[in-house]
Order: C-alpha cells, then sequence, then structure tokens
C-alpha cells in the first residue's frame, strides 16, 4: 500500500503579539491507502491543529506536506480549494450543514461545484442519502434532522464525490451513544471498501475500533497503536 | 474569469439563502428597495412634475401644439389673412384660433369714486379679442371659467377677465402689481384702448394657472377690432392645435417652408417655453437628484448592513462551504444574487406602484400649488436608468460586504476566530 499521505517535521505557531505558542514541535507522520487512523491525545495536545495542517484547512508553519504525491504546500489558494473538492472530505464535530439548504442539496453541493448537471447532482446526492438509511430525510433541512442524522447528512457530502481522503474532526463528540455507534460504523463500512479516513477522537473505544492510534501529546507523537496488523503490515 | 458553473452553483445557493430566509426580513428589505426607488423616482418626478404642470397648462390653454405670434418689430402679425389662409390649406392642422391683442386700461369702482383728485383704480392689461368657439376648441377656455359664464359669439360689451387681475385671487399688497378690487361678476369695468373708452360687464373669471391668460381680459374679436381703430385685420396671436396623426414639429416646418416666418415667430408649444420655467425645471431637476442620491446612498449602506450582518453570522458555514471546495467567487456571487432579487422585485414592485398607483392618481388629483397644478412625471427613460443604477450599487452593496467576510482565513472562519 502507498502512502497516501507523507507528513514531515509539521511545525505549527501560534503567535499573539510577542507571545508564540509552539502546538506542534515536527510530526513525521505517513498514512497509508485505505488506512483508518485515529488522532487521539489530550485537550490541547495538538490533535484538531495537526487534523487542519494535514487536510488543508491551515498552513503549517514549517515542514512538507505530500498527499497523493502533490506537494500541497506549494499550492495557491485557489489550486487548495480545487485540491480539497477533488481528492478531501470532511465531517466535522458539529456537523456544519448549510443551514438553508436541504439533505439533498448540502450533499449535491460538492457535486454540483465540480461541474455536474443539478438533476444528476441530486440523484447521486439521494442514492448516497438511501444508503446511509436517511430516504426519509432527504428534503428536510438541517434544523429539521436530529443530531445522529445530520451527522449522517455530513458523511454523506464527504464521500458523495469520492474523494481520497476523509478527515473527521471529532464526529461523535455531539452525538448519544446510539447515533454515535452509527457513525462509526458507517465510517468502518466506508474503510473496509477502501477509504482512508483519519479521525481526530478523544473516544477511546472508538479509537480502539480504527487501524492505528497516533497518541499525541504536547505537540509531538508520543506513541503509535498499531492496532490492524494484517491489514497492512 | 467567473464561468457558467460558478454562476449555477451561486444562484443555488442564493436563491435559496433567500427562499428559506425569514419572510418578514424578506419584506423588510423589499419595503426599504420599493420606498429607495419611489425616493429615487418620485421625489424628483414630483419635482419636475410642478414645472410639467406649468408646461402643460402653457401648451393647454394658451399656446396649442403651435403659436404663431408678431415678430417683435411690429405691433402685430403682418398680412394675418394671408397667413390664416395658409393654416387653414395646411394638413394635420385640426383647430386654430386668432386672437386680437392690444394693450390698454381697465379702471374699476369708478362708479362709486366721489373725490374725482383721487388716483383712480386702473391697472394695466392686455385686451384679447377672439371668437369664442375657436378659441375654446383650441384651449378649452370654456372650462377655465371658475365664475360666472363664458362668452357666446353674439355678446357685446361683455367681458371674461383672468383671476389674476383680480385682488380676491390675487391678494398682493404691492405698488408695482396693480389687481382690481371688488370685481364680481356683473361689475360694471372700463376698458380704455388709446382715445376709446368703452364700459362692460364682467361676465365670466378665468383660472388657469397661466399667467398669459389669467392676467388677460377676453371679449368678442368683432367688438375688439372696432375699438382698435385699425382696419388691416392684423391679429397678435394664432394659437394651433395639431391632429393625432400629426406632431407639432413637422407642422411647424410646413408653416415655416411656406414663408410664413417672414411675417411671424411660429413656434411649437416647447419652442415657446418661458426661459425661467426652463431654469426652475433645471434646478428642480437638479435638487431631485441630489436628494434622489441620498436616499440612493442610504438604501446602499442599508443592504451592506444587511448582508454584512448576513455574512458575518454565517462565517462559519461560508468556512465550511470553503473547505468542502466551494470557491470564494460562488460565494460571493450567491450574495450578489441576493442583493440582485431584493433589488430586482423592490423595483419591479416600485414601478407598478408609480405607473399604475401614482402617476394614475396624480394625473386626477394634481397637487394644488399656485403656480401649477403638480403632476408626477417619470419618463420611462430616465426610470429605467434609475432602476439599473439602484440593481448596481445594490449588487455592489452586496458585494463588498461577501468580498470581506469571504476573503477571511478559512479555518478561523469555522472556528469563529478572529
Amino acid at each position: 500500500m502507498k502512502n497516501i499521505i507523507q507528513a514531515k517535521k509539521i511545525e505549527k505557531t501560534f503567535k499573539d503579539g510577542v507571545i508564540e505558542t509552539k502546538v506542534l514541535r515536527g510530526i513525521d507522520l505517513n498514512v497509508r491507502e485505505g488506512e483508518f487512523v485515529a488522532i487521539m491525545g489530550r485537550s490541547g495536545a495538538g490533535k484538531s491543529t495537526l487534523m487542519y495542517q494535514l487536510s488543508l484547512l491551515d498552513i503549517p508553519s514549517n515542514g512538507e506536506l505530500i498527499i497523493d504525491g502533490i506537494d500541497v504546500l506549494k499550492l495557491n489558494n485557489q489550486q487548495k480549494t480545487d485540491f480539497r473538492l477533488e481528492y478531501l472530505g470532511y465531517v466535522f464535530q458539529d456537523y456544519a450543514l448549510v443551514p438553508e439548504l436541504t439533505a439533498v442539496e448540502n450533499v449535491s453541493l460538492p457535486l454540483l461545484m465540480r461541474g455536474i448537471a443539478p438533476k444528476d447532482a441530486f440523484i447521486k446526492a439521494e442514492e448516497v442519502l438511501h444508503e446511509l438509511d436517511l430516504h426519509r430525510q432527504v428534503h428536510n433541512l438541517p434544523n429539521q434532522l436530529s443530531g445522529g442524522e445530520q451527522q449522517r447528512v455530513s458523511i454523506a457530502r464527504a464521500i458523495v464525490d469520492e474523494p481520497k481522503i476523509i478527515f473527521s474532526d471529532e464526529p461523535t463528540a455531539n452525538l448519544d451513544s446510539i447515533s454515535a455507534r452509527i457513525v462509526i460504523d458507517i465510517l468502518k463500512k466506508l474503510n473496509r471498501k477502501g477509504q482512508t479516513i483519519v479521525m481526530v477522537t478523544h473516544e477511546e473505544e472508538y479509537g480502539k475500533e480504527t487501524d492505528r492510534i497516533i497518541r499525541l501529546s504536547e505537540g509531538v507523537i508520543e506513541r503509535e497503536d498499531i492496532l490492524n496488523k494484517d491489514r497492512f503490515l | 474569469m467567473i464561468d457558467l458553473k460558478t454562476l449555477k452553483v451561486a444562484w443555488f445557493l442564493g436563491y435559496r439563502q433567500i427562499k428559506r430566509a425569514s419572510v418578514w426580513t424578506n419584506v423588510l428589505i423589499i419595503i426599504i428597495m420599493v420606498l429607495t426607488f419611489l425616493n429615487l423616482v418620485v421625489v424628483s418626478g414630483l419635482l419636475v412634475g410642478l414645472i410639467e404642470g406649468a408646461v402643460a397648462a402653457n401648451k393647454k390653454y394658451y399656446t396649442g401644439d403651435i403659436i404663431i405670434s408678431k415678430l417683435k418689430e411690429n405691433n402685430s402679425i403682418q398680412n394675418s389673412r394671408e397667413i390664416i389662409s395658409t393654416i387653414e390649406n395646411t394638413p394635420g392642422i385640426k383647430s386654430f384660433s386668432p386672437r386680437y391683442l392690444v394693450s390698454g386700461l381697465v379702471e374699476a369702482n369708478y362708479r362709486n369714486r366721489t373725490n374725482f383728485d383721487d388716483v383712480a383704480e386702473e391697472v394695466g392689461v392686455i385686451i384679447t379679442g377672439i371668437n369664442p368657439d375657436r378659441e375654446d376648441q383650441v384651449t378649452g377656455i370654456a372650462s377655465l371659467v371658475i365664475e360666472g359664464e363664458f362668452l357666446e359669439p353674439d355678446d357685446f360689451d361683455k367681458v371674461i377677465v383672468g383671476a389674476l387681475m383680480l385682488e380676491k385671487y390675487l391678494d398682493i399688497n404691492s405698488p408695482g402689481f396693480l389687481v382690481l378690487r371688488n370685481v364680481e361678476i356683473g361689475s360694471k369695468i372700463r376698458l380704455k384702448i388709446g382715445n376709446s373708452v368703452r364700459e362692460v360687464t364682467v361676465k365670466g373669471i378665468t383660472k388657469g394657472k397661466v399667467d398669459e391668460t389669467d392676467r388677460r381680459i377676453f371679449m368678442n374679436d368683432v367688438q375688439l377690432r372696432s375699438m382698435m381703430d385699425r382696419n388691416d385685420l392684423n391679429v397678435g396671436e394664432i394659437a394651433i392645435l395639431v391632429d393625432s396623426k400629426h406632431n407639432p414639429e413637422t407642422v411647424r416646418d410646413i408653416l415655416i417652408n411656406n414663408g410664413l416666418d417672414k411675417f411671424a415667430q411660429i413656434q411649437t408649444f416647447e419652442d415657446a417655453q418661458p426661459k425661467f420655467l426652463l431654469d426652475i425645471k433645471r434646478t428642480f431637476t437638479l435638487l431631485g437628484t441630489i436628494i434622489s442620491s441620498i436616499g440612493l446612498a442610504v438604501a446602499a449602506i442599508t443592504v451592506f448592513i444587511v448582508i454584512f450582518i448576513n455574512a458575518i453570522t454565517r462565517r462559519k458555514y461560508i468556512g465550511i462551504m470553503k473547505a468542502i471546495g466551494v470557491n470564494g467567487k460562488v460565494i460571493e456571487l450567491a450574495y450578489v444574487f441576493q442583493s440582485l432579487i431584493y433589488a430586482i422585485v423592490g423595483s419591479i414592485v416600485g414601478l407598478f406602484l408609480v405607473y399604475f398607483l401614482l402617476i394614475p392618481y396624480f394625473d386626477n388629483n394634481p397637487i394644488n400649488f399656485p403656480f401649477s397644478d403638480g403632476i408626477l412625471v417619470a419618463p420611462a427613460l430616465i426610470t429605467t436608468i434609475r432602476v439599473f443604477i439602484l440593481i448596481i450599487v445594490t449588487a455592489l452593496a452586496g458585494y463588498i460586504p461577501a468580498r470581506i467576510i469571504v476573503s477571511k482565513n478559512t479555518l478561523d472562519s469555522i472556528l469563529g476566530r478572529k
């Protein structure tokens, strides 16, 4: 399996006037194609910050980042937006659905941005929503959906245009245990089909269901727990 | 460069944002746009309308479509008989009214004057001799009679007095602006033309808010000719009404090409507009533009604030959309489309109100100003330009705040960081 993400010596420093806070201190990390990786750590360990750097939502202060063979830190803003559209999918902790769009419209948005005709985009979006057992909520607005349903719509939006990597930031943090279980099962099912997933979580229970846990502490990788040796070694 | 895909997705987002926004928010913004439109069109339209009302009255009650008047060097229109004959044979002329004009004095209350050392109550006046039927066909003068009755063709020693000759209609206490006191219907007044003095009875009083007619005295042309001590039959003015198939300019040119301009000044009603009216019109247009511009600026700021608040409260979602690959241009254009929808809907409602409600209303109920009956003037071309300006300004007012928010760092927007 090739490394789809190669991060070398990633650093992130926040400046507030003269005060500098180093949140990431030279992270070296590879993620293989088809791998399900959990990034874990205590609050303030830098796990979300690392995910933002890996997912091109932020720019590292130092380091090198290659995704699918492309040196993404050399891309300009527009190229990064296009790259995110083509290569990456996002699932956020608070679902982050556009409030004035229905479930199917939210899901079809990445397809429309790729130039797919609205009719075809809606058909594809509905198919994905059906797969995630949301066939009755297709035309509901986000405020007409439960938290678990919103998170499933968010996953549908992330996977609808078949990105190479899904980044998921605490996808179960706002959910009850039943909804959280459903979301994790969906992510595992996607991963079994070959989807690369990088998930930030603070819940040990869900972290253990991935292939590998990367444990951060004070901006460095403290330890890596390989949970599914058979799959990648 | 904005491609079709960008426009389509921007419309997709912008339209849905309006469709699913609060009805009251939409109604409020559209009301603001309608009021802005009305401010742009109606304020200046009414100001100009005051003057247009005066111009329209001047045309309707005095000049007709074309007015033929004497050359400056003459006392009357030379060869009037030949000119009238040419007019009768010119195509496109619906009706015309030759008017004999003579300067004179009118004296009132002489019967009550006991002391002949007192100054006589005399006012200078242009006495106008008309054929009542012809004049009424051209100017509808009979409809201007506010007291008494209009002249009959066989009336003798009877006159119609313009309202501005009378104190009861023009209460100005100025030595340079003399008016007749205590003159009513049936009052006897004396007309003095040169050495000729004639006592006549006031049969009617006219008021048309046109100085030229409201400060004249009208009588039958046959009687006036007999008082003028002139045998040439030359008239002082000829007002002409053109039929609906011809325009005044064409008929004026035909008359000029027939050589009538050697004997008289031939003008359309527009040519004959008093210069002061044109000056006031220009001033009012400028005033209207200034007031409208202030209204436009207020509307632009309002739309800016509305869109800015909308965009800033949706900053997180703007960040999310950017994160999932919706580029900034799409989001900015979505806000521009929203602004355009508000501006276009506001303008359509405004156009409906102006052309189907306000203009017919003011046509039927003109604003009663001392010098004119004010109407609402909104020429299609000028209104179109103003709609266009409103739409452009609104689109800009929507674009700028959206641009400010969209240009923020994506992650900062998602996390709500400054």
